[in-house]
């Protein structure tokens, strides 16, 4: 029971094969890779950045704002506000790009191996 | 006269404690039992069925992951060194975004039971999942230990067993000792009785009450300094008696010693690996990753990785209020009395507020004793999903795929993961005893650094690397794991310090605490070179892992 394909072994290899090649399924992984890659790697250089002048520039981390509330902790309360940001614009984008994509290529996979017991 | 009333104020503490916790534990109890028999199949037993919505899901992964750590450990770094305490809250938010958008939908749709599953879906199983067992089960241990330490740790102070009295006919050490075993007892329970479906549910009403309870302590501290963030972060640098830099990073981590370059150095560059390793690290722990499961659709999956980011977020936000109130409010003086680390400052400040907003010692045992129960609610939903991590992978990964070569019938395969829960609790609990003398923030970085070096490099170069194969995948398993815990083995935390395992020894030549900086490119590197050094190559496989994990087509 444990590692069982759930399709018919013979047949779909050389079917996830052919999806794979398709053209459709090109749209959907350079949907996918075209959002969450570089957006990956703006948020890590945003938080590094955070990092390194938390290390590295003390002066411009301490240097006060309003009242009490330095750079530092702006800085912070940032990191939190692109964290949430970049969530949202992950689940709107998703839902418009990739869902779409990715619901149509599996319904014709679907067609093709029939439905293969529960989804347990 | 107020000595008396505050010690009957303190036994009335400890009664309500108890009895909130006792509480607790009941309706717990009565929820891990009637989730047993909703348990019958597999997938129940380590997937809780995959009914789960996003919303239960989320708040499930909420109360998994704020452990006594971030509760308590934030709360307590934040009122003793101010500002650094933050870096933790920021660290432990952000990396939900390398779960959200590189593994958390592809592993649903990919994956069964286990992180494994994945990671061996296109390799040779054997090897791939025994590496894959011993790195869940290492990082599930040291992050166990972390909190079983913890809840023992607290336990005297938080019932108010002081030096040379008792509680039960017990001395503080005794209560320890019982703290540590009711839990490991308590968990094995959960687990083993409720599995992933009991344990989904504790985890919801710890996730509800720990909110709660943060809100309600973040609003009356910002009713106390009339809802003004400067004002209180004033007041909590002026008590420090450390000024602005109370409120200024370095304080805590990255130290500027003058005159001191090379220290300073290495004190800067233990910042940057401990900020690395807190960034990447959750994205591999293995107990977040099988939460993933518990929801019928990768969308759902992604629904409750958006519901965790506000929950977690708010959380985070809530632990600053916490922090400098209970430095303004407390003091830090009060706080390392109780303990050096600065662990109570949270239940600390409870009892602050509550004497303040609610009268006297009794408004404050009260406050004090509700957030106690939290805390000790907080611990028994962690342990429970540590327990259910590392006893999927024994049963599922190595005794069902690696012993019995995928022969296992469903019903061996659950009842070898029951019994896995019950031996794993066991070990944990005699390891817990013996190591109680140990850092708790020391093991649960440790356990971030090994998830980071090891486990996630082998879920990316897996899910998006086409020429990644077994050797690959054992090369960045055990290049991470072994590399983390050889650099911690020789780091200061260890010996060489007067804060280590083992003070009065010296054995230690590397200079950081946090071993991230250097073990996370090493395992990256290490499945790299170990894919080239192979000529393994499933392209059939790696196709169908591709579409199906994009498409959601075949998903269990």
């Amino acid at each position: 029971m444990t590692t069982d394909v759930p399709v018919p072994a013979a047949e779909t290899p050389d079917r996830y094969v052919a999806v794979q090649r398709s053209d459709e399924f090109a749209r959907l992984r350079r949907a996918l890779r075209g959002f969450v890659f570089p957006m990956t790697l703006a948020f890590f250089l945003w938080y590094a950045l955070y990092v390194i002048l938390s290390a590295y520039a003390r002066g411009l981390m301490d240097t006060k704002v309003i009242g009490h509330i330095n750079v530092a902790l702006i800085f912070g309360i940032l990191q939190f506000v692109s964290t949430f940001l970049i969530a949202w614009l992950y689940a709107r984008y998703a839902g418009r790009r990739i869902d779409p994509l990715a619901d149509r290529i599996r319904a014709e996979i679907g067609e093709v191996t029939h439905e293969h017991g529960p989804r347990g | 006269m107020s000595m008396v009333l505050a010690a009957e104020a303190d036994t009335t503490a400890r009664n309500l404690t108890i009895t909130l916790f006792l509480i607790f534990v009941a309706i717990t109890l009565a929820i891990t039992v009637w989730a047993s028999r909703q348990t019958k199949t597999a997938t129940d037993f380590y997937a809780g069925g995959r009914t789960f919505s996003g919303f239960q899901n989320g708040m499930a992964i909420g109360g998994d992951y704020m452990s006594a750590a971030s509760f308590l450990g934030i709360a307590g770094i934040i009122a003793l060194y101010g500002y650094d305490g933050f870096l933790y809250s920021i660290g432990f938010l952000v990396a939900w975004l390398v779960a959200l958008l590189l593994v958390a939908e592809l592993l649903r749709n990919s994956g069964r039971y286990t992180m494994a599953d994945v990671l061996a879906f296109r390799m040779r199983q054997r090897p791939v999942r025994t590496a894959a067992a011993v790195s869940t089960i290492t990082v599930s241990i040291f992050y166990l230990l972390a909190q079983m330490v913890g809840a023992g740790a607290l336990v005297a102070l938080l019932l108010g067993i002081k030096p040379g009295t008792t509680f039960l006919g017990m001395n503080a050490d005794t209560a320890k000792i019982a703290t540590i075993i009711l839990v490991g007892a308590l968990m094995i329970i959960y687990v083993t009785v409720g599995g992933m479906k009991g344990t989904t549910y504790v985890q919801i009403v710890k996730a509800f009450l720990l909110m709660s309870g943060a809100l309600v302590m973040t609003v009356l501290v910002l009713a106390k300094f009339n809802f003004n963030l400067s004002t209180l972060l004033g007041k909590a640098a002026e008590v420090s008696g450390k000024g602005d830099a109370f409120l200024e990073p370095g304080l805590r981590y990255g130290v500027e010693t003058a005159g001191d370059a090379t220290k300073t150095f290495y004190s800067k560059m233990d910042l940057l690996s401990l900020g690395i390793a807190l960034v990447l690290g959750t994205a591999g722990l293995p107990h977040i990753l099988i939460r993933f499961y518990t929801v019928p659709t990768a969308r759902a999956a992604r629904k409750s990785v958006l519901w965790a980011i506000g929950i977690i977020g708010t959380f985070y936000l809530f632990t600053l209020a916490l922090g400098f109130g209970a430095a303004a409010l407390v003091g830090g003086k009060e706080i390392t009395a109780q303990d050096k680390a600065g662990n109570t400052a949270a239940p600390q400040l409870a009892r602050a507020l509550g004497a303040d907003f609610f009268g006297g010692d009794l408004g404050g045992a009260t406050l004090l004793a509700i957030i106690a129960a939290v805390a000790f609610a907080t611990i028994l939903a962690v342990v429970a999903g540590l327990t259910l991590a590392s006893s999927s992978s024994l049963a599922h990964d190595f005794y069902a795929n690696v012993v019995k070569d995928g022969t296992a019938s469903e019903r061996q395969e659950v009842n070898v993961a029951r019994i896995s829960a019950f031996v794993i609790g066991a070990v944990s609990i005699v390891l817990a005893i013996f190591a109680q003398s140990l850092n708790v923030a020391f093991l649960v970085a440790l356990a971030f650094a090994v998830a980071a070096s090891g486990n996630l490099p082998a879920i990316l170069y897996s899910l998006f690397w086409r020429r990644f194969n077994t050797s690959g995948a054992v090369w960045a398993i055990y290049g991470g794991l072994i590399s983390a815990v050889f650099l911690v083995f020789f780091s200061p935390v260890v010996s060489g310090s007067a804060t280590a395992m083992f003070p009065e020894h010296d054995w230690h030549w590397f200079p950081l605490s946090n071993p991230g900086i250097i073990s996370i490119p090493f395992g990256f590197l290490c499945g790299w070179i170990g894919t080239l050094l192979s000529r393994e190559h499933d392209e059939r496989k790696y196709a169908e892992l591709e579409v199906r994990s994009l498409t959601g087509a075949g998903a269990h």
